[in-house]
């Protein structure tokens, strides 16, 4: 019973980091129905960022609380215009062209930012500096670092003040309506391009944040982490019903679970391939995903 | 073309073949290909099986496949399977081991032919599923569907692991790369001017209509997405058996089918023609680059990347757009400006 929560809070700190990745796939997916396959880069450059930042202020002598945070502020700043600059020059250009334009231009970007990386940053992994000091806490047997609770519970922070901004705002008003049709929005005043731009910083600083927290917990980087990574966090997206945000919720925690658990057995060797096969199992069973709604094609 | 014309073409195709391969690999007179030209084409001809066959599924039928380094895989590895476990019995068949001339060229369209059916049953069983639903759906299952396969590769061992196929024999030559690429060819535009290739078109311009149309378009995008998984797997298995070029679940990665993708991309997605370019192209250009890469590594994908935007953002269509280069092409006159409302 042990074994069984430890992994269960192992599962869970995973899943969080995928569905704080998965959140910002499933926005850009909402608003644009673009496959963003950059995010998982921008992840990655949020990391970076992150690295540079506390190096700057060297960190690493003095771990504190506050530098934690302000590192983790900047990382998302540095993101978000990084996301902004991505839509200006390379999704914008190509938004009234097919579908498949914008995908193709979009795997462009992951792997500029991928290869980029690792000319600019070197292909050999980073030590993100230890921040904050890691406890142990150990609860009745099952343990758990202060970096898996933050990553939790900023996961679950993040997933409701973002359903705030979706749904109490002006701005996500206007998310909503650019996301049911983009043309009308623009016909009712809405300007579109600041919502679409507003709406990749948003997803941006998202993914810096889950790039953070994942470099204190293992703080190995480089510049393909995010290739993976976000893969399965669009997985995510997938499972819990892409454009819908408690969903990506619950999908990045069901694949972190299932990853977990599987690693747990003796078919650990298979770890990478599970979301993958879940992702094709979803896909046949129910292609809204859990929390998605079905939506028939018009003519 | 009639039926004797037809044979006159391809015997002679294949007497070509097999006297340049002639040449290829005893030399002709005092004259020896350079060993280093040699490897650089015999590339290009399986990247052109690679990237006309994902043309089928891509530029045809309109689809989006980013898994072909999977179908690669599996076609390759079944191949290559095939011949080192039990190429010997094959070759024996007509006395030889598989490494004499009689013997490879018994085992070698076996093995290829394993291969093809591997990987077209693989393109089933991810086709039935996933083609009935949206384009970038289908992108991401075949993605995934390629990763699920180098995890399963990575935990064989009888084909090598994580290390590659090093087993394999060398048997592929020049003579069974470029006939696979011809025939990849000949298959790939017979589709394009058939039945089958006008059904693909009216998929590819609007589903829907398509369907209203009676063209059972879950039929046919399946059928095309087979036939091209099963070429991959023929691409994959010249390439498993080259000499010192083993598969390995490393160069199968997300990376490989991004390659393919460029070469298409670059040549114009829909024209065949254009991606037998791309395809040699961009065997060549990593090879010009190699020096840069060198000294800065993964710039040559970084020059990928770029390429890949900027096309997309001022010429989506590729260089060649759907047109072919051919005979029509050349003496086609000089061009009188069409006005647009005609058009």
């Amino acid at each position: 019973m042990e074994t069984f929560f430890q992994q269960l809070i192992n599962g869970l700190s995973l899943g969080a980091i995928y569905a704080l990745i998965a959140l910002g796939y499933t926005m850009v997916y909402g608003v644009l129905r673009l496959i963003n396959f950059a995010h998982g880069d921008v992840y990655m450059l949020g990391a970076f960022a992150g690295y540079y930042i506390a190096n700057f202020l060297s960190l690493d002598a003095n771990p504190s609380i506050p530098g934690a945070i302000f590192v983790t502020l900047g990382a998302m700043a540095v993101c978000a215009g990084i996301g902004i600059v991505i839509e200006r020059l390379a999704y914008r250009p190509v938004r009234h062209h097919s579908r498949l334009t914008s995908l193709i231009t979009a795997i462009g970007v992951s792997l500029l930012l991928e290869y980029g990386g690792q000319v600019v940053f070197g292909a050999t992994p980073r030590f993100f500096p230890q921040m904050i000091r890691s406890e142990v806490y150990a609860i009745g047997g099952v343990q758990i670092t202060n970096q898996s609770l933050l990553i939790i519970v900023v996961a679950v922070v993040v997933m409701f003040g973002l359903e705030f901004i979706v749904h109490r705002t002006k701005i996500g008003k206007a998310m909503r309506a650019t996301s049911y049709n983009l043309t009308v929005a623009k016909l009712m005043g809405i300007n579109t391009d600041f919502v679409i731009a507003f709406t990749f910083a948003l997803g941006s600083a998202l993914a810096a944040a889950g790039g953070v927290m994942v470099a204190l917990a293992i703080p190995r980087i480089d510049p393909l982490m995010g290739l993976m990574t976000g893969l399965k966090a669009f997985v995510a997206a997938v499972l819990g019903g892409i454009g819908n945000i408690p969903g990506a919720m619950i999908g990045g925690v069901l694949i972190g679970l299932m990853e977990t658990w599987i690693g747990a057995t003796s078919y650990s060797t298979y770890r990478d391939a599970v979301a993958f096969a879940v992702l094709i199992l979803i896909l046949l069973l129910r292609p809204a995903g859990i929390m998605g709604s079905s939506v028939t094609e018009k003519v | 073309m009639s039926t004797a014309r037809k044979l006159v073409f391809v015997g002679g195709g294949i007497a070509l073949l097999a006297g340049l391969n002639q040449v290829f690999e005893y030399g002709f007179g005092g004259f020896q290909i350079n060993p280093y030209y040699a490897r650089m084409i015999n590339l290009i001809g399986i990247n052109i099986t690679l990237a006309v066959s994902l043309n089928l599924i891509n530029g045809l039928a309109g689809q989006f496949s980013i898994g072909h380094a999977g179908f690669m895989a599996v076609g390759g590895y079944t191949a290559t399977y095939v011949t080192v476990y039990h190429g010997q019995q094959i070759a024996s068949l007509v006395g030889q081991s598989p490494m004499d001339p009689g013997g490879s060229s018994l085992v070698m369209p076996i093995s290829l032919a394993a291969g093809a059916l591997a990987a077209a049953m693989a393109g089933l069983a991810v086709g039935i599923p996933s083609l009935r639903l949206r384009g970038d759906y289908l992108a991401i299952v075949t993605l995934g569907f390629s990763e699920i396969i180098r995890v399963i590769i990575l935990n064989i061992p009888a084909v090598g692991g994580a290390t590659g196929f090093t087993a394999a024999l060398p048997i592929t030559n020049f003579f069974w790369i470029f006939a696979m690429a011809t025939l990849t060819i000949v298959i790939v535009r017979n589709i394009a001017t058939s039945t089958f290739g006008r059904a693909l078109a009216t998929i590819r311009g609007d589903e829907i209509a398509a369907e209203a149309m009676g063209v059972n378009s879950t039929f046919y995008k399946v059928l095309a997405f087979v036939i091209s998984a099963a070429l991959a797997g023929v691409a994959g298995g010249l390439s498993g058996q080259l000499f010192a070029n083993p598969l390995s679940p490393q160069n199968l990665n997300f990376v490989r089918s991004i390659e393919v993708i460029v070469m298409i991309v670059l040549g114009g997605i829909g024209s065949i023609t254009g991606a037998v370019l791309g395809a040699s192209v961009l065997t060549v250009l990593p090879e010009a680059l190699r020096g840069l890469d060198q000294q800065f590594p993964g710039i040559r994908m970084v020059i990928y990347a770029l390429l890949l935007i900027l096309l997309m953002i001022f010429r989506p269509q590729g260089l060649l757009g759907r047109r072919e280069i051919g005979w029509a092409w050349l003496r086609r006159p000089s061009r009188t400006k069409i006005p647009a409302d005609i058009e």
